[in-house]
């Protein structure tokens, strides 16, 4: 290794800790355009891929961007690319490739406020559900969200390995806050993390079929130039990775297993952290910058005597609906605060079934202070 | 006994993926053929090779081909395939696409790859129209064409592909038609081994849609069309190389060497890299 790659404390903006993140996780291949409040991840992997003799490059617009990972993917190296809004809109309809073609990559989305260019240097969480439902198709996919900056350097690494686990894309859905703050980062030596790699097929090239998956749904890669001479398509296709656009018997079989290697592998795959929950008869869900705020409301509450506690969600995609439903049957009632007009709420709705749910949206500038959050939770109290 | 004889070709091509899909008298056939008679020339080396195709007819040859391939989003191939080149630059990728996929929502992935210089090479069958979804027009078709999207003939000024790739900064340009087999071979043999961004245009007949439409119904009439205007002209001014129903010209184009963005790129690399050995 020429210029090392970093260890120890650092004070770094969420962007750049993203970006060393990927570096360590073995990212070597960054496609982009610029975009407010992703940039600096760009900027700083133009200096520092370089650096590790990995690539970086500036395309034409997202949709180019996110073709070129899935590309480099399949050139066999690690791939990412970050993005807002508007590109991540771009980016759907390759995210769809990369799901049908299985491709392992990283996609980073430091959400601002939409829709359309919406507000550029404002923090937001409206593109939650774009980040399941925004490619057309059905199909299972992981999104992760970061709520300081350390998270971001730790999620980064933790998407790299879900997605070379499960060969799906994976996003992580950042917001203008969690990118833009600076904190202290405590990188760990490259020794001491976990680093996963996609698993290469175990049989000679003749054998090889491109999308036959193992007992885990997960077919082995192999990439180009490996003597495989393998075909993908982001057309309906067999194990062979032949097309077969007319057989619902592969178009079941095909769309049920991208679904169901996520689903079938969520309890792996879902993380979330439960804070005071134990005894707790409101519940407060939320996930990035917002549980932040949550947390000290909770905190407040506590204090005023209310038995509050929060689940925070990590995992958004696949959705912890076990967790939620837990939490919901032993609780009055369950806060969801989230900046948009109440996204992720239908899913805790969904879940929370008999319980009532309070959801508080906030637009705009600031995400909710924790008085905000205490007052619901005091009213379901 | 019966002898069971297998063809020279065979192993270029997936057996599994036969018949193909194109209708009688297409020129896409050809246009494979071509290509598979410029690998074998070369003795091409097949484990380095990926072909990347988008989508519509000639869409499929990246399945067609027994190599490593990809079948990509409508009009991404060449992003796609700028992915596959910088993170691998020891192989040899190849577009195989339409006009329509490359011109109209690939435009953009087009001209900026070729500005770049990026080493792909790109083989686009030029049938004039959309066939893949039954004729419409597209960023080729000759004005006041008949197409199912331009019933009243078509208004739209196409576009001169040659001159498009050579002003975008192309280092090898070459239009042929599927008559001219033996030159379109040898054009592909040379950009083949060529390094930096290099485009064969290869006007390809569509009798069955746009040949129905614009009285010429048949495979063999359209070719007689190709016969009857085709001029060759080769390095003469690509703003010049306009196709009209008198004229098709053809030949090679451009041949120019300049270095290619993955060279440029790994050089700077390794002097990135030497500046932080030092550091150290």
């Amino acid at each position: 290794m020429l210029q090392k790659l970093l260890t120890g404390p650092h004070f770094l903006n969420g962007d750049l800790a993203c970006a060393e993140g990927a570096l360590l996780a073995g990212c070597r291949f960054f496609a982009g355009y610029p975009i407010t409040p992703a940039t600096e991840i760009a900027e700083h992997l133009s200096q520092r891929m370089p650096e590790l003799g990995g690539i970086y490059v500036q395309m034409e617009d997202e949709i180019a961007s996110m073709a070129a990972i899935i590309g480099a993917s399949y050139s066999g190296l690690k791939a990412m690319t970050a993005t807002s809004g508007p590109g991540f809109s771009l980016m759907q309809e390759n995210i769809g490739l990369a799901v049908m073609t299985e491709a392992p990559c990283v996609i980073v989305d430091v959400m601002r406020g939409g829709p359309s260019t919406g507000q550029p240097t404002m923090p937001g969480q409206q593109d939650v559900m774009q980040a399941k439902w925004g490619s057309h198709g059905d199909y299972g996919i992981i999104a992760l969200t970061p709520a300081s900056v350390q998270e971001m350097f730790d999620f980064t690494i933790e998407a790299f390995n879900l997605s070379e686990t499960y060969r799906v894309p994976t996003l992580l859905m950042a917001d203008e806050i969690v990118g833009h703050m600076w904190e202290k980062v405590v990188i760990p030596s490259p020794e001491k993390l976990k680093i996963i790699n996609r698993k290469k097929p175990q049989v000679p090239p003749e054998k090889y079929k491109a999308f036959k998956p193992d007992d885990d749904l997960v077919p082995p890669m192999a990439c180009f130039g490996e003597g495989y001479h393998f075909h993908a398509t982001g057309l309906t296709h067999d194990e062979s990775g032949y097309p077969k656009t007319s057989s619902s018997e592969v178009q079941s079989e095909l769309v049920n297993r991208l679904c169901q290697k996520i689903e079938k592998n969520a309890h792996k795959i879902i993380r979330y952290e439960k804070t005071m929950l134990d005894d707790a008869e409101v519940a407060v869900v939320a996930y990035g910058i917002v549980a932040r705020a949550a947390l000290s409301a909770v905190r407040k509450a506590r204090e005023n005597g209310i038995k509050a506690g929060l689940l925070r969600l990590i995992t958004i995609w696949p959705f912890p609906t076990e967790q939620v439903a837990k939490v919901a049957k032993q609780t009055k009632g369950i806060v969801v605060p989230e900046m948009n007009c109440g996204q992720l709420v239908r899913e805790v709705e969904r879940a929370a079934k008999e319980t009532p749910v309070t959801f508080i949206s906030k637009l705009g500038e600031e995400p909710h202070t924790p008085m905000e959050i205490l007052n619901a939770i005091e009213g379901v109290n | 006994m019966v002898l069971e004889e297998v063809h020279p070709f065979s192993k270029y091509l997936r057996a599994e993926m036969m018949p193909h899909i194109w209708c009688p008298g297409c020129g896409n056939g050809i246009v494979l053929n071509c290509f598979v008679h410029a690998l074998d020339e070369l003795k091409y080396d097949m484990d380095k090779l990926v072909v990347v195709s988008g989508i519509g007819c000639i869409g499929r040859t990246a399945g067609y081909i027994n190599t490593d391939s990809f079948h990509t989003t409508h009009g991404r191939a060449l992003a796609f395939a700028t992915g596959v080149k910088l993170a691998n630059p020891e192989l040899d990728v190849v577009v195989i696409s339409g006009d329509g996929d490359l011109f109209a929502i690939g435009g953009n992935h087009f001209i900026h790859a070729a500005r770049r210089n990026m080493g792909i090479k790109v083989l686009c069958a030029n049938n004039l129209n959309y066939g893949m979804t039954g004729g419409q027009q597209g960023p080729t078709t000759p004005l006041e064409s008949l197409t199912t999207t331009s019933p009243y003939g078509s208004i739209e000024h196409p576009f001169n592909l040659v001159h498009l790739a050579a002003a975008s900064g192309s280092t090898f340009v070459a239009r042929w038609t599927t008559l001219h087999v033996r030159r379109l071979t040898q054009s592909i043999k040379k950009m083949m081994q060529k390094k930096g961004f290099c485009f064969v245009e290869v006007l390809a007949q569509c009798p069955e849609i746009y040949g129905r439409y614009n009285k010429m119904r048949s495979g063999l009439e359209m070719m007689s069309w190709f016969k009857r205007a085709s001029v060759v002209e080769n390095f003469s001014d690509p703003s010049k190389a306009e196709i009209s129903s008198d004229k098709i010209p053809v030949g090679e184009f451009v041949d120019i060497e300049k270095l290619s963005y993955e060279r440029m790129l790994h050089e700077k690399i390794s002097k990135i890299n030497e500046k932080a050995m030092e550091k150290v």
